[in-house]
């Protein structure tokens, strides 16, 4: 197919561009396979905006006379808003956007075509693999193994080729266990506690049915994870009564009978489209001009967002909790495991493990407990906030892990060696980007994709040293102790940064930001500059000694 | 009373045992812990109310909640004691002379002169000068010298030239407790003004030649301006019903070029109210999202924050952009108004957004102009009805713009902590009374301390470390987005939950950066001795003679670098400090360790006074507020954190 065909009108004149907070812009629109171009066509300084097409979520148009005017709602929350005259040319345009915007092939998709402009340092598609994060794990513990039983994908499609599993269980017992769970997603390690040997481990819902069905080697492997004498904990991302009727499908969860060394806790973290609800009303309320005080409150209320976000952060520091205070293994679940489950058991190591708060660890994070632990980014990233199409696979999941990262972050600002603007950073490529880290659904689909040859890693770019200065934290101080936030509503916040961000003015608050960084700046410097007068100081009196000795 | 016992509010678990004193200033509480012997102090003039609850088993629990918004539940063993000891209380927390206030007894071992220095701080003829006036336009009025005129004004008021005595007295009569218009704040770069009154007596249809000359002279002294706004600050319903009983608001009719405008700010009895009604919702053992928002909804309290602002960012803009001066009033013009002119001020003039400038800016629109702080915060036993969080919410809205406007303001969100706590702590004089004439009849300035004083001499811990004299946002008028951003009104827990350290962030930036600043400085002050040694060296290394100033250069060296590594260290040093913690049985389900919180040692040494009151154990997270028990699973399953850990202590 050519993008051509789609285009009938590749580019429209005196065209106006409204965003909220600036003035209105004159200029040329163009619109290319992938982008929409718009560009101010004053000399002094052009004006330029890019705007990806598989960014818009959804788009309106008007007509008042012959003037045309297509809303422009974004996946990143901004909506924009452009006149171009001509009803013809305005309706071209619309058409053009929403095929482009919503095109079926993944391989049509912006990373396949994009060819970077700086300098590849590192690839970052062979930054973060299994091999080297278990090299680490065996230095510390001979418990676990790495298993490449699912190398072609073929025990379970959505686990990457390669899982850590305890030692004493071989890749027989692993077989029947993957038939015993939802999709086969058996329980492998997740992480692994340095301080106590404790470790987390997911999978996804065991499929005991009605009739409490069991497997011996399930039963076997997660008790393998179980010092002698010691007991679990059984974290179950849905509460009980979901749970239950999970059964009636075939699934369910551990019995005690079978499970006796272990304590089930239930958790009621929600699902797809009640998420994916809450994300648009509450869209929908700080978009909201009315001036009303209290209809802001009860609509930041009733869309049940820091709901969630109190959920989830609670399941994890629970969690949490019982590795590092019970001294207890825990084995998190839900139904497929994909989601809520993958929730849980990354915020739990941002709460425990200090290096998941760098930023080389926090991606590498997003890699093994995101990307290779197969959380559907394609089907949930499909469509964000102003979508109107009811598909039941979109989800603000994994933006949801990045709410609670930013208010751990906000409790702890010097704990973390990133900024909000990295998680925002994420959250966008998430939902529309140049790179492939973020298209398919699981490391199955990518590999055939071939996004690693195909494509350019998001980790090539971001971890170059003129993009991360942009993502780092100046009140970075390393703290290597569990950091335990507080989830009473009080200390819980609407993430501005996200969700405000194209209708607050932020100018103020960027100030704030960089007179931050100039006031760490310059102690630095002067630091330096110290230490380099002391050396010298030392030396000559050194020199002097010497002589003195001659 | 011996054997009492503190509840922590968030968990029933955590208990502390110890010893209650009651003195004839504060009921203090001290552990028995022998290595820590941790005290909470309050102040009686702290004491909003004191609750008995039913007897239980374990002994007879004391509800003590504070002016400060610091919750105290104490559980004494013995029904006689805790009977005694509430009586007590009732009667300490409700002094009726003002002579049984904290301040005449607080002695902060300063001397006579060190007083008066303190009162000397703020002096607000040199503020009404440092805006231009006296001028052509503005002079000051001795009509009001022995309050004679209006008895709750300061004998100092500043009026327009052509307004003679005459026309003041006249205006006086048909104002409300003849609170006739004065100047508030006056805009030299355009000569717009922002004056302030009480409502006018007119009724139906009464009218006063001299308070409509009173007006046109306010006008006139804004030569540019051919009208003025009247603002008042009410809700048009109640001003309307003030006309039947023969006040109201001024008639467009009789005044000559005046544009009037209302703006609805509740009054008292509905603040009161809904503060009430937030502090309940602050109250709630931990409570689930919604609970918070639709009760943080209900008690409408940003609302009500809204409006002030809303109605402060209406006068600065008619006086900075439109260049007209405004007369603001609401009823008696002491409450409302006060908190609008304030606001309106801070909005305009960068110098109230200074740690000085704020406390000349209190100084002149609440303390001179008579708001009665005896009534409104119930510093003597009165009438319930007269209580009212005016000036709290004056507080919350420079908080609010504080958030919005990170680099503006000179001062930290903990000297508006400390200001709120020393409304009610009636531990200096200035808040006393109802007015400027009973202060002086109490002689409080030889009497008593100022507040302001205090925190001038401890201001490096109430500065914003992002403030820069020379930024951009320290400069002109403050423009906040106007409404549809509701949005920007947040809750401040700082305030409200104080005393839940719990809830806060764990790391304060504002610390982490006080503490940078301050290292900074060091390293410049040694940079330069660096400098000057090096320099020295490299002279003596020219001349042979060398070895007596290298000795002493050395030992100056040896006490530079020491006091620089500490401070290097903060950081470090802090969390050394917690590893040393004693480390908790699992089963305690304690979270200790992580509490990085700088705060608490500042708080400690900013306002010593101060941190007595704060319960100062924690900053630590509370398992109960984590998982809550029931939410939505059955109980036999799950969950509490309580019943997983029963099971582990049983195993």
């Amino acid at each position: 197919m050519e993008f051509a065909e789609l285009i009938k009108t590749p580019r429209a004149d005196n065209v106006v561009l409204h965003r909220p907070f600036y003035l209105a812009v004159e200029g040329t629109l163009c619109l290319t396979g992938h982008h929409l171009i718009f560009s101010s066509r004053r000399q002094d300084n052009a004006e330029e905006l890019w705007l990806l097409h598989s960014n818009i979520d959804s788009i309106e148009k008007r007509f008042v006379g012959s003037l045309g005017t297509i809303i422009i709602k974004c996946k990143d929350l901004r909506i924009i808003q452009l006149d171009i005259p001509g009803m013809e040319e305005c309706l071209n345009i619309a058409s053009s956007i929403e095929a482009l915007s919503t095109l079926d092939s993944v391989t049509l998709m912006y990373p396949f075509f994009y060819r970077p402009m700086f300098e590849i340092v590192e690839d970052g598609w062979r930054s973060f693999l299994p091999d080297q994060e278990f090299e680490l794990l065996s230095s510390v513990t001979d418990e676990w193994r790495l298993s490449c039983i699912n190398k072609e994908f073929s025990v379970c499609p959505s686990y990457p080729p390669v899982v850590v599993v305890p030692k004493s269980i071989d890749d027989e017992a692993l077989r029947k266990v993957a038939m015993f769970r939802h999709g086969s997603r058996f329980p492998v390690l997740s992480y692994y506690h340095k301080k106590n040997g404790m470790v987390m481990m997911r999978s996804s819902q065991p499929l005991t049915g009605t009739n409490g069905r069991r497997c011996k080697e399930d039963e076997k492997l997660i008790n393998a994870t179980l010092r002698p004498g010691k007991r679990g904990y059984i974290i179950d991302t849905r509460s009980l009564n979901v749970a239950q009727q999970a059964r009636a499908k075939g699934g369910g969860f551990e019995q005690e009978a079978h499970y006796p060394q272990w304590r089930r806790i239930h958790k009621c973290i929600e699902r797809f489209n009640i998420l994916q609800e809450s994300l648009i009303k509450l869209v929908e309320a700080c978009n909201d001009q009315s001036h009303n005080m209290d209809r802001w409150l009860s609509k930041l209320e009733a869309s049940n967002w820091l709901t969630h976000i109190k959920e989830i952060l609670t399941a994890a520091c629970l969690a949490a909790q019982c590795i590092d205070r019970e001294g207890a293994s825990v084995l998190v679940h839900g139904t497929e495991g994909t989601d809520s489950t993958l929730q849980v058991t990354s915020l739990a190591q941002i709460i425990l493990d200090p290096r998941c708060r760098t930023i080389r660890g926090f991606e590498s994070l997003v890699v093994r407990e995101w990307l290779q632990a197969g959380h559907p980014f394609q089907q949930r990233c499909a469509q964000s906030a102003y979508s109107n199409s009811k598909q039941k696979w979109e989800a603000p999941v994994f933006l949801l892990f990045l709410d609670c990262v930013w208010q751990i972050l906000r409790q702890f600002p010097c704990s973390f060696e990133f900024n909000e603007q990295f998680l925002i950073m994420l959250f966008e490529h998430a939902y529309a980007s140049q790179f492939g880290t973020f298209l398919g659904n699981n490391e199955n689909e990518r590999s055939k994709l071939k996004l690693p040859q195909k494509t350019m890693s998001l980790w090539s770019w971001v971890n170059r040293s003129e993009e991360l200065s942009k993502f780092q934290n100046p009140l970075f101080e390393a703290n290597s102790l569990v950091i335990w936030p507080s989830v009473a509503p009080q200390s819980l916040q609407l993430w501005e940064g996200v969700f405000l961000r194209w209708n607050r003015p932020s100018k103020f608050l960027d100030e704030a930001h960089e007179e931050m960084i100039n006031i760490i700046k310059y102690n630095k410097e002067l630091q330096a500059k110290v230490n380099a007068l002391r050396r010298q100081l030392a030396e000559m009196e050194t020199d002097d000694r010497m002589q003195e000795n001659l | 009373v011996e054997n009492v016992r503190l509840l922590d509010r968030l968990s029933s678990r955590k208990a502390a045992l110890g010893t209650l004193y009651l003195t004839a200033t504060h009921v203090i509480f001290v552990e028995n812990v022998s290595e820590t012997r941790k005290e909470t102090w309050v102040l009686h003039s702290q004491i909003s109310s004191i609750e008995k609850q039913a007897t239980t088993a374990t002994g007879c629990p004391l509800l003590i909640r504070c002016k400060n918004f610091q919750v105290i539940q104490l559980v004494i063993p013995q029904e006689r004691d805790c009977h005694d000891v509430y009586i007590s209380l009732i009667r300490l927390a409700r002094p009726v002379k003002y002579e049984e206030l904290y301040c005449f007894s607080f002695n902060p071992k300063l001397d006579k002169e060190e007083r008066e220095q303190g009162w000397k701080l703020v002096d607000l003829n040199e503020e009404y000068n440092r805006m231009g006036i006296p001028n052509n336009y503005w002079q000051i009025s001795d009509v009001n010298r022995d309050y004679g005129v209006c008895d709750s004004y300061p004998t100092e008021v500043y009026v327009p030239k052509s307004a003679t005595a005459h026309i003041i007295v006249g205006s006086s009569k048909f104002r409300s407790r003849r609170r006739f218009p004065a100047l508030s704040y006056y805009c030299k770069d355009n000569n717009a003004s922002i004056c302030r009154s009480s409502q006018p007596l007119s009724g139906f249809s009464a009218r006063c030649l001299e308070d409509e000359q009173m007006l046109q002279a306010i006008r006139k002294a804004n030569p540019g301006s051919d009208f003025i706004y009247v603002v008042d600050t009410r809700p048009k319903l109640n001003a309307m019903a003030n006309r039947a009983a023969g006040k109201g608001y001024e008639n467009e009719d009789n005044y000559s070029n005046i544009k009037f405008q209302f703006i609805g700010i509740e009054n008292i009895h509905v603040m009161r109210n809904s503060l009430q009604k937030m502090l309940e919702v602050c109250e709630l053992k931990s409570p689930s999202m919604s609970d918070f928002l639709w009760g943080l909804e209900n008690s409408g309290w940003l609302k009500h924050i809204k409006a002030i602002m809303d109605a402060g960012i209406f006068i600065a803009k008619a006086v900075a952009e439109e260049g007209v001066s405004v007369l603001v009033h609401c009823s008696d013009g002491w409450d409302r108004t006060a908190q609008v002119c304030s606001v309106a001020s801070l909005l305009l003039d960068p110098y109230y957004r200074t740690m000085k400038g704020f406390m000349v800016l209190v100084e002149k629109d609440w303390v001179s102009f008579g708001h009665k702080f005896n009534h409104r915060y119930g510093n003597l036993d009165g009438d319930p009805k007269e209580i009212s969080p005016v000036m709290d919410q004056f507080i919350e809205c420079v908080w609010q713009l504080m958030e919005q406007f990170p680099c503006a303001f000179e001062f930290n969100e903990r000297f508006l902590i400390h200001i709120q706590h020393h409304i009610y702590s009636c531990q200096f004089g200035n808040f006393l009374c109802n007015s400027q004439k009973e202060r002086r009849e109490l002689k409080i300035q030889e009497r008593t301390y100022s507040l302001w004083a205090h925190l001038w001499k401890n201001r490096a811990n109430y500065l914003n470390p992002l403030y820069r004299s020379d930024h951009g946002q320290t400069q002109g008028t403050l423009r906040p987005q106007m409404a549809p951003c509701n949005f920007l009104y947040k809750f401040w827990s700082g305030m409200y939950n104080r005393f839940e350290k719990g809830l806060h962030p764990r790391q304060s930036v504002t610390d982490y950066l006080m503490a940078v600043k301050e290292e900074t400085q060091q390293l410049e002050e040694e940079l330069e001795v660096l400098g000057e040694r090096l320099a020295n060296l490299q002279k003596s290394q020219l001349n042979d003679d060398k070895v007596r100033s290298k000795q002493q250069d050395r030992s100056k060296q040896l006490g530079l670098s020491t006091s620089d590594n500490s401070l290097a260290n903060t950081p470090q040093e802090y969390s050394n400090d917690l590893k040393s913690f004693p480390s908790r049985s699992p089963s305690q389900g304690d979270e200790e360790d992580s509490a990085l919180i700088l705060t608490q040692d500042n708080l400690k040494s900013s306002d010593p006074d101060l941190s007595a009151n704060s319960d100062q154990e924690s900053g630590v997270e509370d398992l109960s507020c984590r998982s809550p028990s029931g939410g939505g699973c059955l109980p036999s399953e799950d969950s509490g954190k309580d019943s997983d850990e029963a099971v582990f202590l049983a195993v």
